[in-house]
């Protein structure tokens, strides 16, 4: 009834081949970003913003840069973690050797090292592929936790072998270190998170994210249609990498705000960010948000809200309860819908163009 | 599907919860106490028996006494997993429910609340774990980390090796083996070991334990053999504990030569090994056992009335007696705090002012029921730590038992550290605040 797209006639070629070809798409979309920018940080406390809305953005970004490399070009990768390490010691060294850099240019920047060793540790996945690939990247992920200890010229030789985030200025306003306001912070993640979803978007329907996809359904046929898989294998890789970077130099300097890095980048939030691109559903930008709501949000939510709500309920219990539910959830979203939340998504989409009237 | 929609629902009804938190109704006289406590994951075998210590410690005060002078305390677990992730989320909700103190039970989520305490006016106790550094009050005046650092910790284990061989004299030419944890928990003594091998002209081997090779330590023991160091000080944590008491053992590594930092003086850790672990030794801050009126009031008041979590038989045990310890830090806290500001329900600021001149001397500790459970501390606002006195426990098989006495930390030798890393630290944190809290006399 409300969203149907009759009467909405496209004129031109570019207006038909638009990411959002229905104008009630394009209201939501506005309505999102509105919240997103207005509602939260206006009604959102301090609790909201720091534990749920900021792991949220960090770790959408992070699904959307393993959703680039398995999702749309089906290289499986268990160094996701790595390179987030990558980009928030990368960050780290920049900002402490260039302190009055913008913060928000080395976070960004920060992914470009994250890229090249992403680039590094992508070479094998010319010979090899599916599961054993998957192998592959573990050796990155060992390999490059091991040097976040073990380089301590990588943390400045602190003694507790901790990355210390320091205050860093734009503009006047401080955006790292602990006299940023959740808000502040929050709007520095919000809008590399928009930006870079926007510039994801249009490398993925574009040419470069075509010739992924012809490599993911059959990398024979895509090199005998002309696309160097070399390129192709090696730019899914740098640009994965890229956004795990940034998203780990956010995680760091705009979330966690310090403390031991080396932890935080274990093979657990590599695991956990591919999952979220399973459940969130592979080869899709808005399955990796829904993941990353699903695997961060719910269980934040579900800890704090149930106890809040009045069941009675506290610390372990509520996190036993968490893990039982969170897991039950997957395997039950898992079997309705093995193309993940994108797919349910579509398919409520489809649903009310036709509803109230199915045929 | 409807189960499904029902899910949905649920969940959505908990996510628009989660936004709109509000600090609970506080009873007149409460104060609210938030813990961060891990008993579910890899560190659960730790973190059940020092929560529940710390938990009946509270329970009883708030039972026997009815709180703090007549003030209850409203005492509330977080539970962290030992995830630095959760940890900041429980450290965001006790800020939000005003918690006047906030016990990270991490050094990884202590590095993370550090920078944040003194702008939010909440207090850290970070009860002989966390930044070694935070022990300089002047740079870190919301940070506490009594009764000793890890760097202490370093320099009793040197005291104690010492102690058995005759003399600091006798140290020349002798090995000692550390092994440790590769993360930053695991590597703080080395600094400390590497000064004083200078100094004594001993020798520090390193034997560094990854996070993911807890409980798979066999080659290390190979280079431990080959090496054949003369004492062992075992800087470990969870898992890593058992195994390496069972791999000296399995090694034919002299059993009381290995000595844990005191987080390596878990009953589980050493009942690992067995029989053969008898005479294993960890350095310690706290007795173990029920022999204290401390102890025995808690059994009265909580675990016999079934208020206490933790099974009977594990009453007593040593990190379960460490859990009452954290926890009569903090109600001395309150109290002192109440004394100095004249309230009765205290905030934040007041607390970080309680801490800072608290001196638990030992008429204090016998009033609590302490005698012989712990050693005296006096924080003061340079000194965050006290760098109290701590003894060397051992396995007799079935217990920790005290073995000898007090031994004292070379202070001398790790002050100056303290100073420098604080330095260092506030240094390269840019515009570190300068301290502005006053100084209270004790």
């Amino acid at each position: 009834m409300f969203y149907r797209e009759a009467g909405q006639f496209k004129s031109t070629y570019q207006a038909d081949m638009a990411v959002f070809p229905i104008r009630q798409d394009r209201i939501g979309l506005a309505i999102i970003l509105a919240i997103a920018f207005v509602v939260i940080p206006y009604f959102g406390d301090d609790f909201f913003i720091t534990s749920v809305m900021i792991p949220f953005l960090v770790f959408s970004l992070a699904a959307i840069g393993l959703n680039i490399l398995t999702g749309y070009t089906g290289l499986i990768s268990l160094g996701t973690a790595a390179f987030m390490g990558v980009g928030a010691y990368a960050c780290y060294k920049m900002t402490t050797l260039f302190p009055g850099v913008n913060i928000i240019v080395l976070i960004l920047a920060s992914g470009l090292f994250s890229a090249a060793i992403g680039v590094l540790f992508g070479l094998p996945s010319l010979r090899i592929k599916g599961f054993y690939l998957a192998v592959a990247t573990l050796a990155a992920q060992f390999f490059l936790q091991w040097s976040f200890v073990r380089v301590p010229w990588l943390y400045n030789y602190n003694a507790s072998g901790a990355i210390e985030v320091p205050q860093r200025l734009v503009f006047g306003v401080p955006v790292t270190g602990a006299l940023a306001t959740p808000e502040t912070r929050y709007f520095v993640c919000l809008g590399i998170v928009v930006v870079l979803t926007w510039f994801a978007s249009n490398l993925v329907h574009g040419k470069i994210g075509r010739s992924w996809m012809a490599v993911r359904d059959m990398d024979i046929a895509a090199e005998l249609m002309g696309i160097k898989l070399l390129n192709a294998k090696l730019l899914a890789f740098a640009v994965s990498s890229f956004y795990a970077g940034v998203a780990g130099a956010m995680m760091i300097f705009l979330w966690y705000g310090g403390g031991e890095a080396a932890d935080a980048f274990s093979i657990r939030l590599s695991f956990n960010i591919l999952f979220m691109v399973i459940i969130g559903g592979l080869g899709s930008l808005i399955g990796s948000f829904f993941g990353a709501a699903f695997l961060s949000i719910l269980p934040t939510a579900m800890k704090f809200g149930l106890p809040a709500l009045g069941v009675p309920m506290a610390g372990a219990t509520a996190e036993h309860v968490t893990f039982m539910l969170i897991g039950g959830l997957i395997i039950f979203f898992l079997i309705v819908e093995p193309h993940g939340l994108a797919r349910l998504w579509q398919i409520g989409k489809q649903k009310l163009r036709t509803w109230p009237f199915p045929y | 599907m409807k189960t499904q929609h029902l899910m949905k629902g649920a969940a959505l009804g908990a996510l628009l919860a989660a936004g709109s938190f509000a600090a609970p109704a506080h009873a007149q006289d409460s104060v609210y106490v938030s813990n961060n406590a891990y008993r579910t994951g890899p560190f659960a075998g730790s973190g059940i028996p020092i929560g529940d210590g710390m938990r009946d410690y509270m329970t009883m005060i708030n039972e026997r006494d009815g709180g703090v002078n007549g003030v209850k305390i409203v005492y509330e677990e977080c539970e962290t997993g030992y995830d630095t992730k959760k940890s900041i989320e429980c450290y965001e909700q006790a800020k939000g429910k005003n918690t006047i103190v906030y016990s990270p039970w991490s050094t990884g989520a202590t590095l993370a609340a550090i920078p944040r305490a003194h702008i939010d006016k909440i207090p850290i106790l970070s009860m002989a774990y966390g930044l070694s550094a935070s022990a300089d009050g002047n740079a870190f005046p919301w940070v506490f980390i009594p009764p000793f650092t890890y760097w202490d910790g370093a320099s009793l284990m040197v005291r104690h090796m010492a102690a058995e061989l005759g003399g600091m004299d006798k140290l020349k030419g002798k090995k000692l083996g550390l092994i440790h944890l590769d993360a930053p928990f695991g590597k703080e003594p080395i600094p400390v070991l590497e000064n004083l091998a200078k100094k004594y002209g001993f020798e520090v081997k390193l034997y560094p334990v990854a996070a993911a090779d807890m409980q798979n330590q066999g080659s290390l023991w190979l280079a431990i053999r080959r090496d054949r160091p003369d004492y062992l000080y075992n800087q470990g944590w969870g898992a890593m504990n058992p195994t390496a008491v069972k791999e000296a053992i399995k090694n034919n590594f002299p059993i009381n030569k290995l000595v844990g930092v005191w987080w390596a003086g878990g009953d589980d850790d050493a009942r690992a090994g067995g029989a053969e672990a008898k005479g294993y030794k960890s350095l310690n801050l706290n007795a173990a056992g029920t022999n204290f009126p401390v102890i025995q009031d808690i059994q009265k008041f909580v675990v016999d009335k079934g208020k206490s979590l933790a099974p009977k038989e594990k009453v007593g045990e040593n990190l379960y007696n460490r859990g009452v310890y954290n926890s009569m830090l903090l109600v001395e806290g309150i109290r002192n705090a109440q004394r100095i500001t004249g309230k009765k329900v205290i905030t934040g600021e007041d607390m970080r002012r309680g801490l800072e001149s608290l001196n638990i001397t030992e008429a204090r500790l016998k009033e609590i029921g302490m005698e012989g459970f712990a050693t005296p501390t006096t924080i003061s606002c340079t000194d965050h730590s006290g760098h109290s006195k701590a003894y060397v426990a051992e396995w007799d098989g079935t217990k920790w038992t005290k073995k000898g006495d007090w031994l004292e930390p070379m202070k001398d030798e790790v002050r100056p550290l303290i100073e420098a890393a604080a330095k260092d630290y506030t240094e390269k944190a840019g515009n570190w605040p300068k301290r502005t809290e006053a100084c209270d006399k004790p």
